[in-house]
């Protein structure tokens, strides 16, 4: 009996000091740790879906509430006018969660591009839907109010060969992009008013 | 005991190396070494991992039951795995992006583990830092030699940089799975070769 006991106290207190440990370090690399991603990451994917902004969208970010989520939006000036937003949103891929940056365009409400950051999809097939250059051109110009789909679920996108599944998920992170934006659409506009010129 | 703490270091360099000697922890072995560079950073997690776990298992091994001491190991290495994990995203994140999933693999590497069973819960935690250290160095070693031989015969580079003219064609079957299977055979060939005289 003594022994059980000496067991349970001993794993128990591992465990709640290495919960403790863990927890400190997350805290204190935290925000280094979204720099580098923003930096090595989605500021690649940023830049390029914005392509011919005149601003460091990176630098010009700002961050709203969406239900209990936090989402940070990246700013992206044309001609002297904060024209786009692009944001993060994710689709349920072959290898688990696909990370899309989707921009959009403030003016007429439409999709800018995308761009997908984050993936674990196989590579040569769903690991295209990050560097083919035509699939991801498709998205331009598509309505943020309606859903976006690959053509043998009735769409419009082509889907990748060989990557329905990863096609679909980028598909549905799209739409969800589509939705986040027609529910913040106000605040999003107001955010760019109070912007400093 | 000053004897003994150079002959503990020393046995991880050459008698007691673990992947050509012991022919231990093979998957990282085989999986990141393409470039010398991935190779000692994985072999540096590996060491700090190595030497952490040894001395606390060390220092906790009249408290740890024997019953579940292997529980108490894997949450002791477990911990110190996820904190080198989150150091390396908020420092070397290029490094983590081509470590990728190899990183929280080191958890169920049985150098790891085999040091705390067999050596770190049986000695003192100055032995301990020294057997840690010495495997841990003898690893990185290792695998830094596998990945600087693919890397100049798979791809003609070293660090990165350039080694051949234009003439050379890099024979590419050295940076894929089965070229490290037998980049492993022929040094292990070579030690053995030399080792046996």
């Amino acid at each position: 009996m003594r022994e059980m006991i000496k067991m349970v106290v001993v794993l128990t207190l591992l465990s709640a000091v290495s919960g403790g440990l863990l927890a400190a370090v997350r805290n204190g690399t935290k925000d280094r740790i979204e720099n580098q991603q923003l930096q090595l990451v989605k500021g690649p994917a940023i830049r390029a879906i914005l392509e011919g902004c005149t601003n460091d969208p990176v630098a010009d970010r700002f961050k709203l509430k969406d239900d209990t989520l936090e989402r940070s939006f990246f700013i992206g000036v044309f001609n002297g006018k904060p024209q786009a937003v692009a944001f993060e949103t994710f689709g349920k891929g072959y290898g688990g969660d696909v990370g899309l940056m989707v921009a959009v365009n403030v003016t007429d409400d439409k999709l800018v591009g995308v761009g997908v950051t984050t993936h674990s999809e196989t590579p040569g097939l769903g690991a295209k839907s990050k560097t083919d250059p035509v699939f991801a051109k498709q998205f331009k110009g598509a309505s943020t109010q309606t859903a976006i789909n690959v053509t043998n679920d009735g769409g419009a996108i082509n889907a990748l060969s060989g990557a329905t599944i990863t096609s679909r998920a980028v598909c549905a992170a799209a739409t969800d992009a589509g939705q986040i934006y027609q529910r913040l659409k106000t605040q999003i506009s107001e955010k760019l008013k109070r912007l400093p010129q | 005991m000053a004897k003994s703490i150079v002959q503990e270091f020393t046995k991880g360099l050459w008698n007691e190396i673990p992947p050509f000697r012991l022919v231990l922890g093979l998957c990282p072995v085989l999986g990141v070494t393409t470039t010398m560079e991935n190779g000692l950073g994985m072999g540096m997690a590996t060491t700090f991992v190595l030497c952490c776990s040894n001395i606390l298992v060390s220092a906790l091994r009249s408290v740890i039951p024997a019953k579940v001491r292997i529980a108490c190991f894997i949450i002791i290495i477990a911990t110190f795995v996820t904190v080198v994990e989150l150091l390396m995203q908020a420092f070397a994140y290029k490094l983590f992006l081509k470590l990728g999933v190899f990183i929280p693999l080191i958890v169920v590497n049985c150098i790891v583990l085999g040091r705390a069973e067999a050596f770190a819960s049986k000695n003192n935690m100055i032995l301990s830092l020294a057997d840690g250290l010495g495997i841990g160095i003898g690893f990185t070693l290792s695998l830094g030699i596998v990945g600087a031989v693919r890397e100049i015969l798979g791809t003609g580079t070293f660090f990165g940089n350039t080694l051949f003219g234009a003439s050379f064609h890099p024979f590419a079957f050295m940076v894929q799975a089965p070229g490290a299977f037998v980049c492993l055979g022929l040094l292990l060939c070579f030690m053995n070769m030399v080792g046996n005289k």
